[in-house]
């Protein structure tokens, strides 16, 4: 059942990819991408990584979506016709694609237990969860000590992309007169509905932060969760409003300040005698101390991700065409 | 039957190479930054993939069973953090187009790369 399901929304998902590639659109193609991680999202959680569909689905489908958006409405909604070389590229595409189907032949069967992917350092992480680390999803264990000096380098990734754009947007060279952003204030079911449903966004953002440990979530499900419910605050009620609640000055330090609270647990736990990013000396119960660690460097991922999210939405949404 | 697994890497391919028609052929560079997303996607959906354990659970110890199935948590900590570095650069990205737009009024590469040409034309 399972399996014909999932060549189901794979083949939508196909379907959904090439009209989102043919459309001149641009404003149908980023609804299409928004199905099209939904669908994804679908996929991952048949694959048994739920982890990464509940990123997916808050990421993919929510935040992505919304920034196009904004994207859009300061380019250019119409692709323009024409395109030299296209059968060039037509040509080139389907040799690598008949390439890499032959090369998929060979390759393990979908659920192969025998895969060489299944033989190496993971049944270890299977393994030794329990005893060293404790927490029951195994990918947050993994995610945050087994991996943690991968996590950091992708946490100062985020952080790294959010300064660029804010490099890149966040001054305004021509002090326009200022008015206002009036959002969908006026529309009373959109707001009806957001104000219903954006305290639920941001309390599950929350269970989904702290009870990472135990089940699906963690510190990026978390900080795109939150970042959208505070998004659709600033979609439905103006960006200004938005800013008010959390502004700039806040945003900036959650930025600067999650990534700092990961390298520091590393430096802390350096300087208490283990080697960086070795939460065991955190406590005296070296349990414990990968209990401590998991929660502060989440805490510290979701920090990050939240600000830089939020900080990337404002500078598209604050930016006005001139 | 037996090529039936091979289903979700086909997809996968597919997609990839839909992906990256639209990064070569396209002039519109937000469509090619959607080309991007979607490459990705065929990446991400690939390790995913990778992953899976026929018979297997989300890696997620419960107190139910003792002798559990779990699928491959590594490729699942690869691409979760993957999604969210790739919002980030996807965004990064975006701000580029965004002050190309300002700058050049088109996000045509074709026209951008016109408008270069008559600018060094004209310094000489």
């Amino acid at each position: 059942m399972n399996a014909i399901f999932g060549i189901f929304l794979l083949t939508l998902m196909l379907i959904t990819a090439i009209a989102v590639v043919r459309t001149r659109n641009l404003f149908v193609a980023t609804t299409l991408m928004g199905i099209f991680s939904l669908l994804l999202a679908a996929n991952f959680f048949l694959l048994d990584a739920a982890d990464v569909a509940l990123t997916e689905a808050a990421v993919g489908a929510g935040i992505s979506t919304v920034l196009l958006l904004s994207a859009l409405s300061l380019t250019a909604e119409q692709e323009k016709p024409g395109h030299r070389g296209r059968l060039l590229a037509l040509a080139v595409v389907l040799v690598t694609t008949l390439a890499l189907l032959h090369a998929t032949l060979d390759s393990p069967r979908l659920g192969d237990i025998d895969a060489p992917v299944h033989q190496h350092v993971a049944p270890w992480y299977i393994e030794n969860t329990p005893t060293a680390i404790d927490v029951p999803n195994i990918v947050t264990a993994v995610l945050a000590s087994f991996r943690g000096y991968d996590t950091l380098g992708e946490v100062f990734v985020v952080f790294t992309a959010g300064i660029g754009v804010l490099f890149l947007l966040g001054h305004y060279p021509h002090k326009q007169a200022h008015k206002p952003h009036e959002g969908l204030r006026h529309y009373l079911i959109q707001r009806l509905v957001g104000r219903t449903v954006i305290p639920f966004i941001l309390l599950f953002g929350f269970y989904v932060q702290f009870h990472g440990d135990f089940g699906p979530g963690g510190g990026f499900q978390a900080g795109a969760l939150v970042a959208a419910g505070i998004i659709l605050y600033a979609l439905i009620e103006g960006t200004d409003r938005a800013l008010n609640i959390i502004p700039k000055w806040l945003l900036n330090g959650m930025v600067a300040g999650g990534a700092l609270l990961y390298g520091g647990v590393g430096i802390a736990s350096m300087l208490m005698g283990g080697n960086f990013l070795d939460y065991s000396v955190l406590s005296s119960d070296p349990v414990a101390g990968q209990h401590l660690g998991i929660l502060l460097i989440e805490l510290g991922v979701g920090i990050t991700v939240t600000g830089v999210l939020l900080s990337i939405f404002f500078a598209f949404a604050s930016r006005k065409h001139f | 039957m037996e090529f039936l697994g091979l289903y979700n890497y086909w997809i996968a391919v597919v997609l990839l190479m839909s992906g990256f028609y639209a990064v070569i052929a396209k002039r519109n560079l937000v469509k090619k930054l959607i080309g991007l997303s979607l490459f990705q996607a065929a990446v991400f959906l690939l390790y995913i993939t990778m992953g899976k354990v026929e018979g297997g659970t989300a890696p997620i110890f419960t107190s139910a069973s003792a002798e559990q199935i779990f699928s491959n948590p590594l490729p699942q900590v690869l691409i979760l953090t993957a999604i969210v570095v790739g919002i980030s650069t996807t965004a990064l990205g975006l701000a580029i187009v965004v002050r190309t737009k300002e700058e050049y009024s088109t996000i045509e590469e074709d026209e951008i790369q016109q408008m270069d040409c008559q600018e060094n034309v004209a310094s000489e």
